[in-house]
């Protein structure tokens, strides 16, 4: 949220000449090359892996031992493409928009309630505790606790299903939602409330006609954090379900890549695919996935 | 309105944290009953060369790890703070390796670093030519590499809008005070980034700990047992050799140390603020 809130602000605060006017700050930040090598060589850092997986994956594999490895492909196929989607990767993409929806709707909604009612009824200590409770689940890597969690989803008898995978990332989201949305709703000014309650609106009401609205872009910024999470998610497949139609994209994907370790270019036109809605979220939506990953973070 | 996230959060989070200890003393294989052990898995695990080693891994790979990433993060994250448009550019792209998942970066690494195939032989480059995966200082090395690969833009951001919050005067009362760039750098930048230091470095350590999708995938612990760390040790007692209260051991062992650290680093954000105070 700074992020954009400050982006918004340099435009309006751009020196218009950059001459002599320039405030001595602006310039620090204007001529630093030691920060601007480092800028550059980071791009080519991130960028050669990222090209290499992309070029190679419309490669033939005759052809991905005998080239150039970082040259275009002289005649690209889509060969490793056909291939992915012709074995068990749909399943396994419709896996992971399950789960991921699955995940981050109920847990945006809950995450929601519990704000909307912990800044509400600031003062009572019941909610205070159980904000401390949430606090304290940011400290600790919650997925130390995947063998009792295994334990309860057998229990339960949830082994090997898409819920399984669903209800505990429902629960590790909670605290960072709690803590973003909280703050945001923290925001809305009291006398709305106020106004409201005086013309007779309930709490859901209000909840609904007042909150809601308010603060739906921290809900959007709070759903994209988790949903990423939950996406990229790999320790609760691997330990949670054990059919392959149950497999979410991560888990797909080192399975395949155990089946075809020698087709290299077909491992990387699964890598691609299962990262491009991803990336396409991101072209779309890149300011909010920004605060989303850094929500909380950027104060 | 509060109880559905707190029943959730009460059944899959704390009363797994509380199982995990219960667990820990109990002995089962996974599958059958559970039955009670004492403290014969804590005597069995503190006993164990392996937990000390896999110790020892977590944290070389923690420092190593933070000490690439710190400075990285903050020379990108002051760079990226200038509000030029080809940087604003050049951090959109910079984000693309925290898309993906973890076990993707791992997938594409493995076959990149391929010391027959992989990008160094293809390309003829010796220097890129190594069996990196198969020695175990190199395993290291590159498990920290695409740790920061991956997570140095991250950090760069919280940098980033950590350096915009600092106010413009104090570098134009420095640089009237004849303060070169550098010593800005130092007196000001840094000291006015103790926080966003803090917070970086928390998310960071705590975040080390929790390193099991990539480094399954791409050495699974190996070569031998030298990128072994605690996160795999407990996986592979627990799921592989069906020993479920030996690796609750070593899953509670990864919860203290998390609250522990998380602790130490809040409270040397605590004391540095009250320094820069008096200080001031």
């Amino acid at each position: 949220m700074a992020v954009v809130t400050s982006e918004t602000r340099a435009t309006t605060a751009r020196p218009a000449g950059g001459g002599g006017g320039v405030p001595v700050g602006r310039k620090l930040l204007r001529m630093n090359w030691l920060g601007g090598t480092a800028g550059w060589v980071w791009l080519l850092i991130v960028m050669v892996p990222l090209y290499w997986v992309v070029v190679t994956s419309f490669k033939a594999q005759s052809v991905y031992y005998l080239h150039n490895p970082l040259s275009l492909p002289t005649d690209p196929t889509l060969d490793n493409y056909r291939l992915v989607i012709e074995s068990d990767f749909p399943r396994f993409f419709l896996n992971s928009v399950i789960v991921a929806a699955g995940t981050v709707i109920p847990a945006g909604a809950i995450a929601f309630m519990a704000a909307y009612a912990i800044v509400r009824g600031a003062g009572s200590r019941f909610l205070a505790l159980t904000n401390g409770l949430f606090l304290m689940g940011l400290a600790i890597p919650l997925q130390a606790t995947i063998i009792p969690v295994y334990l309860l989803i057998i229990k339960m008898q949830l082994y090997d299903s898409l819920l399984a995978l669903m209800l505990p990332s429902i629960a590790f989201a909670i605290p960072l939602s709690v803590l973003v949305l909280t703050n945001f709703i923290r925001d809305v000014p009291k006398e709305l409330f106020e106004s409201m309650r005086v013309d007779g609106a309930t709490e859901w009401g209000m909840l609904r006609t007042l909150a809601l609205p308010l603060t739906r872009p921290a809900l959007v910024t709070v759903g994209i954090y988790n949903g990423l999470a939950v996406w990229n998610g790999f320790l609760l497949p691997l330990i949670l379900t054990q059919s392959p139609d149950k497999r979410t994209l991560p888990l797909g994907l080192w399975t395949f890549q155990g089946q075809y370790s020698v087709n290299v270019p077909a491992v990387l036109a699964s890598v691609v695919l299962s990262t491009l809605p991803i990336v396409i979220l991101y072209a779309i939506g890149r300011r909010q996935l920004l605060s989303g990953l850094t929500a909380g973070f950027s104060k | 309105m509060v109880l559905p996230a707190l029943v959730m959060f009460t059944v899959f989070g704390v009363v797994p944290l509380v199982g995990v200890l219960v667990l820990s003393f109990t002995q089962w294989d996974g599958l059958g009953p559970i039955n009670p052990a004492g403290v014969s898995n804590w005597q069995a695990a503190l006993k164990d060369p392996g937990l000390y080693h896999a110790l020892w891994v977590t944290f070389e790979i923690m420092i190593l790890s933070w000490l690439v990433q710190t400075p990285m993060s903050l020379l990108l994250g002051v760079f990226l703070a200038g509000r030029q448009r080809y940087r604003a550019f050049l951090a959109v792209l910079f984000f693309i390796p925290l898309l993906l998942s973890s076990t993707a970066i791992a997938i594409t690494y493995k076959a990149l670093l391929d010391p027959n195939f992989g990008l160094g032989p293809g390309l003829h480059l010796e220097l890129l030519t190594k069996d990196w995966l198969g020695d175990a200082k190199l395993a290291i090395a590159v498990i920290i590499f695409i740790v920061s690969w991956q997570f140095i833009p991250f950090h760069s951001l919280i940098y980033q809008g950590g350096v915009r919050q600092i106010p413009t005067s104090m570098y134009e009362a420095a640089a009237i005070d004849g303060a070169g760039r550098v010593r800005q750098f130092f007196s000001i930048t840094v000291p006015q980034l103790k926080y966003t230091i803090i917070t970086s470095s928390t998310l960071m350590v705590v975040g080390s700990l929790t390193f099991f999708d990539l480094i399954f995938v791409l050495t699974a612990g190996g070569p031998g047992d030298s990128t072994r760390v605690l996160a795999l040790l407990m996986y592979q007692q627990g799921f592989q050799a069906n020993q479920m209260g030996l690796a609750s051991v070593i899953a509670v062992v990864i919860v203290l140390l998390g609250l522990v650290l998380a602790l130490l680093l809040r409270r040397l954000g605590g004391s540095l603020t009250t320094s820069q105070m008096e200080g001031m």
